[in-house]
């Protein structure tokens, strides 16, 4: 065998396992929404689902996705941002950095299991809250956070350095400078990664067992009170996310048509994703547009 | 512009109040009841029992439609964590499908027991094993793997497969009891779930496992009878099948208020005779016999 | 005149303390933000590690055993609590998916950026955030329903195996190992390339003696932070593993793993029972695992030549 018949053979081999990967990917969507989408009509998004009679829908865990999803984005946010930026452009090369980098590997490396324990421990129990939607975006958001702060770091590093020493040169302050220049700059690219992050959070379950409970009390649309037991809005209440959904009915449900609801709700996971995925792509391209043109 | 944030702070206090003095705080004591009498509106917290969530959350969404200044939460999280919350006091009620002094770590001196309904449960078998009745001997030597395949006992050629339940289920542990007289079973595959264990022994050749009445509602698995007396409801009520554990609901002391009313709501008849058969239990009022911690069957 | 002279000079300073007030209030919103990490990681730590070892402190179980026993008998009258099948789980569906991912992660790497670097990526990346994007209950349910059936009447035994776990697994760990490999891959110096091709190597030589050498430890860093993530997953395996007390004796055996164990049993026992405490001892071990996993990837780091 020559050298250039082994490249061919290797080249074919790397074209192949790349293949693999598309064809696995097309398999597992193609199988989820075929089997998902015949079940996924007007009627199944806004029906309220039913513990023991066929035909529920998932309307109050496609809500209870979105709105723990939107809690956990509201402490995750900030907070990420505000770490990213230390790991930027403040964190000297001391032990102290080096420590957070380490709690930052360990928390991003946690089983989300261990996460849901420990929001059992902490915010189910020692709060005292029970399961609650905010236990349940307190947990995600252990989960969530070395995620954004990664993002914001990486996005700021990306930003051209004549861009900072300009304004630092104008005499403005440094934290003025990150205000008022970089993460402006660096946002697209922080939106970006919020949204893909999103996506990992929006399908969670382990974490959620054990904080946000699997149940969801009778909700009333039409109460915006944020303090009153059957309103939506309120955080204290516990939450069934769609993705706890389909664990509970696989394992919990007496409905006849248990496989239908799991199907159904799998398509809507799946298609939730892949619009997070599409929103965090069409931001990047306008970006890119942008960035590139008229400049 | 100030006065008005003012306004809305003031609006929201006042609703805060009256919201609390509705009791309607997230513990949902609900001890002080209700200044009008009136004991079916408030909220109440209920947690515990898989197995009896689909029960206990239909009884609630019934009476919350009757009643409708009530709310009840249904949550599930399994019997050890009913009986958990409702003995440190953090629901009003807590489902079990054992009784409180089969668990460890649990006063159950402190908890007042109301047997809202019964479950019977058999071993299921495929439907391809060829035996639909077995005896208690032969159902032991099953499942603690001394007979390994199913023409010892009368069957298809067919090696057998266990489908179990985790360690401290209230499946198992009933079925343990009183379906293998405490022996314990062998190593088999575990599944907290009843559809997917129904689901395993309707796919996999020579599966048994056990599920509750309510599950055999197809021919994709076979129920089977024990020395010969058919698992139904009839002959559980009558004491002449031994597989069958109560659906306990558990207060801390003697409950009052909106936990008293429901608890009140799901032993009489309407639910009892209506909503608990349509979903496969048996109610506990039908019983002719009766059983205590210690499974001692006596005659109602 | 003067009056706005002063009035601005009073601006400028004004201006300034303002400045300065921010420029602290910034410092001080991004050091907590940073230090929250700490604390969370520390608080993590301290709470699941005393519940955690509570079972040895307060019920008197012996550590040792529980590690290595292989007899798991939390019922009866004198239980028994042996959690080395599950570690030997967890550890054997981490390994065996890892050795699936990580010839096909780091193959679809080089794919990425030596083959086909610029429409290559354009498929490929997309795939992956969507394969990243897949809940793991959706995994596990397609497992269930789909692989578990097709082992069963394809390969032998019920389906429910260790094998049924890795390839789960594996198709879930892909996204982590593809991306980090490629990043890694695509970080190497082009003179390193040229170099190679300049002494008349094929690319494929150039891959394997060049590249792969020299990208190694973050190759390695790419599969071990794929390994940790199939150490923690919990819902997926539990679907498809079979969740059975004894260590498998084949690849087409059931299992089970320290996740599943916690799952499955979490709901049923009551809080602060010997039962229950093992259950927070295992997700000790799961904790210290993480753990173990970053010190490894320091240690790679460290090691890396380029």
């Amino acid at each position: 065998m020559s050298s250039k018949a082994w490249d061919k053979i290797a080249t074919s081999i790397f074209g192949a396992i790349a293949f693999l990967i598309v064809a696995i990917l097309i398999a597992l969507f193609g199988y989820i929404l075929t089997k998902g989408l015949p079940v996924v009509t007007w009627d199944f998004l806004t029906t309220p689902s039913s513990t023991v009679r066929a035909g529920g829908g998932i309307r109050d865990q496609l809500f209870n996705s979105f709105y723990v999803l939107f809690i956990t984005m509201i402490f995750t946010v900030p907070l990420g941002i505000g770490g990213g930026i230390y790991m930027a452009e403040y964190a000297k090369d001391t032990k102290l950095t080096g420590f957070i980098r380490t709690c930052i590997e360990v928390l991003a490396s946690l089983p989300s299991i261990v996460i849901g324990m420990f929001g059992l421990l902490v915010f189910v129990n020692l709060t005292g809250w029970g399961y609650s939607i905010i236990g349940g975006a307190l947990a995600l958001t252990v989960f969530n956070l070395p995620v954004m702060v990664r993002v914001t770091e990486d996005a700021l590093r990306t930003v051209p350095r004549d861009q900072k020493e300009a304004s630092l040169a104008l005499g403005m302050t440094k934290w003025h400078t990150i205000k008022t220049i970089l993460v402006p700059i660096a946002f697209p690219s922080i939106l970006t990664g919020a949204i893909l992050a999103s996506g990992r959070v929006f399908g969670e379950a382990a974490a959620l067992l054990f904080t946000a409970g699997l149940s969801t009390p009778r909700l009333d649309y039409a109460n915006w009170n944020p303090f009153a037991d059957n309103s939506p809005l309120n955080v204290f209440r516990p939450a069934e996310t769609l993705a706890v959904h389909i664990w509970s009915v696989n394992t919990q449900g007496i409905i006849p048509d248990v496989e239908q609801v799991a199907n159904g709700a799998s398509a809507v996971l799946v298609i939730s994703v892949l619009l997070f995925n599409l929103a965090a792509r069409g931001i990047g391209a306008l970006i890119f547009k942008k960035m590139t043109a008229s400049k | 512009m100030k006065a008005r944030k003012w306004l809305s702070f003031l609006g929201l206090s006042l609703l805060l109040v009256i919201l609390a003095a509705c009791g309607s705080d997230d513990n949902g004591s609900e001890a002080n009841g209700n200044s009008e009498g009136n004991e079916a509106s408030g909220s109440l917290l209920v947690s515990g029992s898989s197995a009896m969530q689909p029960l206990v959350a239909a009884a609630a969404e019934e009476f919350m439609a009757e009643n409708s200044d009530a709310d009840i939460q249904v949550q599930a999280g399994g019997s050890g964590t009913g009986l958990s919350q409702v003995a440190e006091g953090s629901v009003e009620i807590g489902n079990s499908d054992v009784f409180a002094e089969e668990k460890e770590g649990i006063p159950a001196e402190e908890l007042v027991d109301f047997k809202i309904a019964v479950v019977g449960m058999t071993a299921a078998v495929n439907p391809e094993v060829g035996v639909k009745d077995i005896s208690k001997e032969d159902l032991i030597k099953v499942f603690t793997g001394e007979i390994k395949n199913w023409k010892e006992v009368g069957g298809e050629d067919q090696e057998i497969v266990l489908v179990n339940r985790p360690d401290s289920s209230g499946t198992r542990a009933t079925f343990v009891k009183y379906g293998l007289d405490g022996a314990t079973p062998a190593e088999g595959i575990t599944e907290d779930s009843s559809n997917t264990v129904k689901k395993i022994i309707s796919e996999t050749k020579g599966a048994i496992g056990y599920l509750a009445f309510s599950y055999f509602t197809d021919d994709s698995v076979t129920k089977l009878s024990v020395d010969g007396v058919e698992a139904t409801d009839e002959n559980v009520q009558n004491g002449d099948f031994p597989i069958w554990a109560y659906e306990h609901s558990y207060t801390k002391g003697e409950p009052t208020g909106l936990a008293k009313t429901f608890i009140d709501y799901m032993m009489n008849d309407d639910v009892q005779n209506n909503l608990l058969p349509e979903q496969g239990y048996i109610p506990a009022t039908a019983m002719k016999v009766e059983r205590d911690a210690e499974g001692n069957i006596s005659n109602k | 005149m003067k009056n706005k002279e002063l009035s601005a000079q009073d601006r400028l300073i004004l201006s300034k303390k303002n400045r300065r007030l921010d420029e602290v209030r910034g410092k001080i919103y991004v050091t907590a933000a940073a230090l929250i990490m700490i604390s969370a990681t520390i608080a993590i730590t301290i709470f699941l590690g005393s519940k955690g070892m509570q079972s040895f402190i307060t019920n008197g179980l012996n550590i040792f055993e529980f590690i290595t026993s292989t007899d798991w008998n939390p019922v009866g009258e004198n239980p028994s609590f042996g959690a080395f099948p599950f570690i030997f789980g967890s550890f054997a569906v981490t390994f065996l998916s890892a050795l699936i991912a990580a010839p096909l992660g780091i193959g679809a790497a080089i794919f990425m950026t030596e083959i086909a670097p610029s429409w290559g990526r354009k498929i490929l990346q997309p795939v992956i955030e969507l394969l990243v994007g897949i809940p793991s209950v959706v995994y596990g349910f397609i497992g269930l329903t789909v692989l578990v059936p097709f082992l069963r009447d394809n390969i032998g035994g019920i389906g429910f195996s260790l094998l049924a776990g890795t390839i789960v697994l594996s198709i879930m760990i892909l996204p982590t190992v593809i991306s980090i490999s490629t990043d890694a891959l695509a970080s190497l110096p082009n003179n390193l390339r040229e170099g190679s091709y300049a002494l008349g190597a094929t690319r494929w030589q150039t891959i394997r003696k060049v590249l792969l050498k020299a990208a190694m430890p973050s190759l390695l860093t790419a599969v071990v932070l794929g390994m940790a993530r199939a150490f923690g997953e919990a819902l997926a395996v539990q679907m498809v593993i079979g969740n059975v007390r004894e260590l498998p004796s084949s690849i087409l055996d059931a299992s089970a793993t320290l996740t599943t164990i916690i799952t499955l049993n979490m709901g049923h026992t009551t809080y602060g029972s010997l039962e229950n405490n093992t259950l927070w001892s295992m997700g000790l071990i799961l904790l210290v695992m993480s753990f173990a996993f970053i010190l490894f990837i320091r240690y790679l780091s460290s090691r890396r030549k380029i």
